[in-house]
C-alpha cells in the first residue's frame, strides 16, 4: 500500500505539515489518536499524532517538528513521494462527551496535536477557549484554524514579540484567578509545559486531561517502551492512552524515561545512514 | 545395515567465542555426507513413535529414508506434505521435547537427528530447486487470516493451496510474527523466513502489512462489510508481563518483546546504519529462562555486554529454554544464576537501572502444573550489579482483538476459546488458533492449529 504525501506545507522554520494518503486511517481517526510512520527501509518506526484528517479525500494530517534525524529526513520527503509505512488510528480516542466549557492549551507542536480536539468540542457546541504558547511570533502556527474553532483565542510569545508575553500558564492562572470556570482543561505539549499547567489546576480542582509523549516502538501495546506511572500503576501509553489524567501522572519518572537514547538519537543524528540523493518515488 | 554408532553427527559450528560477537548462525548445518551418514541410523521402526512427538506428524521415517538414498529434493517434498515450514521447524523446534524425545535410537545413545536432517533438507530445497509455484484455481470463496506468524502463514498456506482467495493482515510492516521480530538472526535467518512468505505470495496469498485489526479494521468488519467468508485468528501471545517489582520503569529496562523488537524487526545491531537505537551496558540481567530469555541474553552478549546473566527462580532441569539454546548461551559466556529471583531494582539519580536485588530460592513441593515450586530462602537477599534489565517472564494475548470483537468467548487469561480440533470459536465463521489460544509456546504447535483450522474452515464453506 503506498502512502502518498498529498500535501506538505512549511508552517515554521521548524514546522512542516503533510496530508498523506490513508483512506483507512482517515475513515476510522479520532481525535487524540495517533499513527506511526516509516520512511524507508533503514527508517525507525515514529508516533505522530493525527492533527486532521479528511474521511472524505481519504487523507490523514500530520504536524512534525523537526527535532532529530528521523523528522529531518522527513522535512526532505517531497510532496508527491511515499512513505514506505504509515500504520493506525492508534491509542484511544480523547474523551471528550460532556464537556460544556474547556481550555485546551497546546505549547508550540502540542498546539498543532490540541487542534482536533479544539475543532471536536468546538463542533459538539462546547465553549472552547485555546490558549497557545510559542517562543517568539515568527514560530506562531495554526492561528487561523484555530480561530475558527475556538470561542476565544489567546497565543502567548516567551519573548512577547507578538504583543502578549509569558507562558500559556501564566494565561490559564489569570482566567482561573479571575473566576473563569472549565469543566476540564486538556493540555498538550512538553512534559514540563504539562506538568506546570497540572500543577496550577490541581489547586483549582479541575479535571486536566494531558496527552503523553514516551518513547514508542510498536504502539499496538505489544513492547511496553511507552510505559507511563498513572496513579501508582504501570500503562502502556500507545494502548491505553496517550491521554491520561494529569494530576496522576508520574512526571518525574516520565522526564526521565524520555531521555533514555538521548546519546544514541545524537549519534544518528551526526552518523546516521545518510538519505540526502536517495531518489524518493 | 542401519549405522548403529550411538551418537548423532555433531552439528557444525561458528566457534563459540567468534560467534558471540557476531549475528550470523550459530550452526552452519550438515553437508551431504553428514546428512546421509545420519539418516542411516533410522531404525525405520514399524509404529514410527517419532511422528506421534510431531504435532503436525511429519512422515519422519520415510522422508529420512529418502535422505540415506541421497534422493534430498524427494525427501523435502515427503517433508512438504504436511509442514509448511521446515527450513523454520528444523531450527527452532524443541525436538528433544517432541520428535526426537519418542525415537528409539535415544533409549541406548542418542536419538536421530530429526530436526538437523529436516534443516538440511529444507536448506537443501532452498538452495538447489527453483521452484515453480503454481496458483491454485480460485474457488470463488474469501478468508481473512489475522496475523502473520507461523500460524497465520500455515492456514493461508493450507487455504490458498484449497482454492480460497486469502488475505493477511499484519500489524507490523513485516509479515512473519515472532519469526522476524523475536527469534534472532543467529537462530533463524530472516532471508529463510522471507523465502517462506515469498512462496506463499506467489501461490496468490496477498499480505496486507501496516493494519491493526481491532484499530484499522475489526474482524465483525471483515466479516459484515468486506465480504469474507471466514476469519481466521493467530494474532499469537504478544503483551509482555512485567514482574511489578520497585524500579521497573527505570531507565535500561526493557521487556523482552522491545529489546528483540529493536533488535531483529528494526536492526537495531546495526545502528547507526539503520535509524533504531538500542542500549545494552557493560552488565546485563535477562529475568526468564525460555527461549526469549536465551535470545534475548544471547544478542545482548553479541552487542557487547561483557557480563550477561540469566536469573531463573527454578534450577537447570526446569529451564523451559530448547536444551541446545541452553548449552550454546552457556558456551558463549552467558552467566547462570539458578535458583534467584529479582525482589527489587535500584536506580541512580538520573533514572538509570543500577543493580537487582535477588532472592535466592529452594525448590519446594510440586505446583499445579507438576513442577516443584520455587520458595525463597528467608534472608538470602544479594545485590547484583547491573546496569541493563531485560524482562522476559512471559507474554500473553493481546486484549485488542477481544475487546473489538463481539461475541468472541475468551478465558481468564486472555486467550481465545477455540474447539482444539478445529479452532472454531464462539462466533461464526471466526476461528483462531496459535500462541492467542493457548498462550506463548512453540511455532510447530501454532502451525499445527493452522493446518487444523483451514481443513476445519474447507469443511464449513464447501
Amino acid at each position: 500500500m503506498p502512502y502518498k504525501i498529498v500535501t506538505k506545507k512549511v508552517l515554521n522554520p521548524q514546522i512542516f505539515l503533510m496530508e498523506v494518503e490513508a483512506p483507512l486511517i482517515a475513515a476510522k481517526a479520532e481525535p487524540g489518536q495517533f499513527i506511526i510512520l516509516r520512511i524507508d527501509e533503514y527508517g525507525e518506526r515514529v508516533p505522530f499524532t493525527i492533527a486532521d484528517f479528511d474521511r472524505e479525500k481519504g487523507t490523514v494530517t500530520i504536524i512534525v517538528q523537526i527535532v532529530g534525524k528521523t523528522t529531518r529526513d522527513l522535512a526532505e520527503v517531497p510532496e508527491g513521494a511515499e512513505l514506505l509505512d504509515f500504520v493506525g488510528p492508534l491509542g484511544m480516542p480523547t474523551p471528550l462527551e460532556g464537556i460544556k466549557k474547556a481550555a485546551v492549551i497546546g505549547g508550540g507542536l502540542g498546539t498543532a496535536i490540541a487542534y482536533p480536539q479544539a475543532k471536536k468540542l468546538h463542533s459538539m457546541g462546547a465553549d472552547v477557549t485555546v490558549i497557545t504558547g510559542f517562543r517568539d511570533k515568527d514560530l506562531i502556527i495554526l492561528e487561523d484554524e484555530l480561530n475558527a474553532v475556538s470561542d476565544r483565542l489567546i497565543i502567548t510569545t516567551d519573548d512577547g514579540s507578538n504583543g502578549l508575553k509569558g507562558f500559556v500558564t501564566d494565561r490559564l492562572k489569570e482566567l482561573l484567578e479571575s473566576g473563569e470556570k472549565f469543566d476540564e482543561v486538556i493540555a498538550i505539549g512538553p512534559l514540563v509545559m504539562m506538568r506546570a499547567v497540572c500543577a496550577l489546576t490541581k489547586e483549582y480542582g479541575i479535571k486536566t486531561t494531558v496527552s503523553m509523549n514516551p518513547i514508542m516502538i510498536d504502539g499496538t501495546g505489544m513492547c511496553g517502551g511507552c510505559r507511563v506511572t498513572v496513579g501508582g500503576e504501570t500503562k502502556f501509553a500507545c494502548v491505553d492512552g496517550p491521554d491520561f489524567d494529569g494530576h496522576l501522572i508520574d512526571w518525574d519518572s516520565a522526564m526521565k524515561r524520555s531521555r533514555m537514547f538521548k546519546e544514541y538519537e545524537q549519534r544518528s543524528c551526526d552518523e546516521g545512514h545518510c538519505r540526502i540523493g536517495i531518489q524518493h518515488k | 545395515m542401519p549405522n548403529m554408532r550411538l551418537d548423532k553427527n555433531p552439528m557444525p559450528e561458528q566457534p563459540a567465542d567468534v560467534r558471540n560477537k557476531n549475528f550470523l548462525e550459530v550452526t552452519t548445518g550438515y553437508t551431504e555426507e553428514m546428512a546421509i551418514d545420519e539418516a542411516q541410523r533410522c531404525l525405520h521402526c514399524k509404529n514410527k513413535p517419532c511422528m506421534q512427538g510431531c504435532p503436525v506428524a511429519v512422515k519422519i521415517p520415510e522422508f529420512i529414508a529418502l535422505v540415506a538414498d541421497g534422493d534430498f529434493e524427494g525427501a523435502y517434498q515427503k517433508i512438504k506434505e504436511t509442514n509448511a515450514l521446515p527450513a523454520v521447524c528444523g531450527r527452532v523446534c524443541p525436538q528433544e521435547k517432541q520428535c526426537e524425545s519418542k525415537c528409539v535410537r535415544g533409549i541406548k545413545g542418542e536419538s536421530v537427528g530429526i530436526g538437523r536432517l529436516e534443516r538440511f533438507v529444507a536448506d537443501y530445497h532452498m538452495k538447489n530447486v527453483k521452484e515453480k509455484t503454481e496458483k491454485p484455481v480460485l474457488n470463488g470463496k474469501k478468508v481473512a487470516v489475522v496475523g502473520s506468524g507461523p500460524s497465520g502463514l500455515t492456514a493461508a498456506g493450507d487455504l490458498a493451496k484449497k482454492g480460497y482467495s486469502v488475505t493477511v493482515y499484519e500489524a507490523f510492516h513485516t509479515p512473519g510474527g515472532v519469526l522476524m521480530y523475536g527469534i534472532p538472526e543467529f537462530r533463524l535467518p530472516k532471508d529463510i523466513v522471507q523465502k517462506e512468505i515469498d512462496n506463499l505470495r506467489e501461490m496468490g496469498v496477498d499480505i496486507e502489512t501496516n493494519v491493526v485489526v481491532g484499530k484499522t479494521i475489526t474482524v465483525d468488519e471483515l466479516l459484515e462489510d468486506m465480504g469474507y467468508d471466514a476469519v481466521y485468528i493467530g494474532t499469537g501471545a504478544g503483551l509482555p508481563s512485567f514482574m511489578g517489582i520497585e524500579g521497573e520503569n527505570l531507565n535500561g529496562v526493557y521487556s523482552a518483546n522491545e529489546f528483540l523488537t529493536r533488535i531483529n524487526l528494526m536492526k537495531g545491531y546495526k545502528f547507526p546504519e539503520y535509524d533504531t537505537p538500542v542500549y545494552v551496558g557493560k552488565n546485563v540481567a535477562v529475568f526468564g529462562g525460555g527461549n526469549v530469555a536465551m535470545d534475548a541474553a544471547r544478542s545482548a552478549k553479541r552487542l557487547g555486554a561483557e557480563n550477561v546473566y540469566i536469573v531463573y527462580r527454578r534450577g537447570k532441569a526446569e529451564l523451559p529454554a530448547r536444551a541446545e539454546e541452553v548449552e550454546h548461551a552457556e558456551a558463549e559466556g552467558i552467566i547462570f544464576k539458578l535458583l534467584q529471583n529479582p525482589t527489587r531494582l535500584i536506580g541512580d539519580e538520573n533514572g538509570w537501572v543500577k543493580g537487582a536485588e535477588v532472592i535466592h530460592m529452594e525448590l519446594g513441593e510440586p505446583d499445579e502444573s507438576g513442577r516443584r515450586r520455587p520458595v525463597p530462602v528467608a534472608g538470602s537477599e544479594e545485590m547484583l550489579d547491573i546496569d541493563t534489565v531485560v524482562v522476559a517472564i512471559g507474554q500473553s494475548p493481546n486484549p485488542l482483538i477481544r475487546k473489538t470483537t463481539k461475541g468472541l468467548e475468551t478465558n481468564r487469561r486472555g486467550c481465545i476459546v477455540a474447539d482444539p480440533e478445529t479452532g472454531k470459536t464462539s462466533k461464526e465463521h471466526v476461528y483462531a488458533g496459535g500462541d492467542t489460544v493457548t498462550g506463548a509456546a512453540t511455532v510447530i504447535l501454532a502451525m499445527g492449529a493452522g493446518k487444523a483450522a483451514a481443513e476445519a474452515i474447507d469443511k464449513e464453506l464447501s
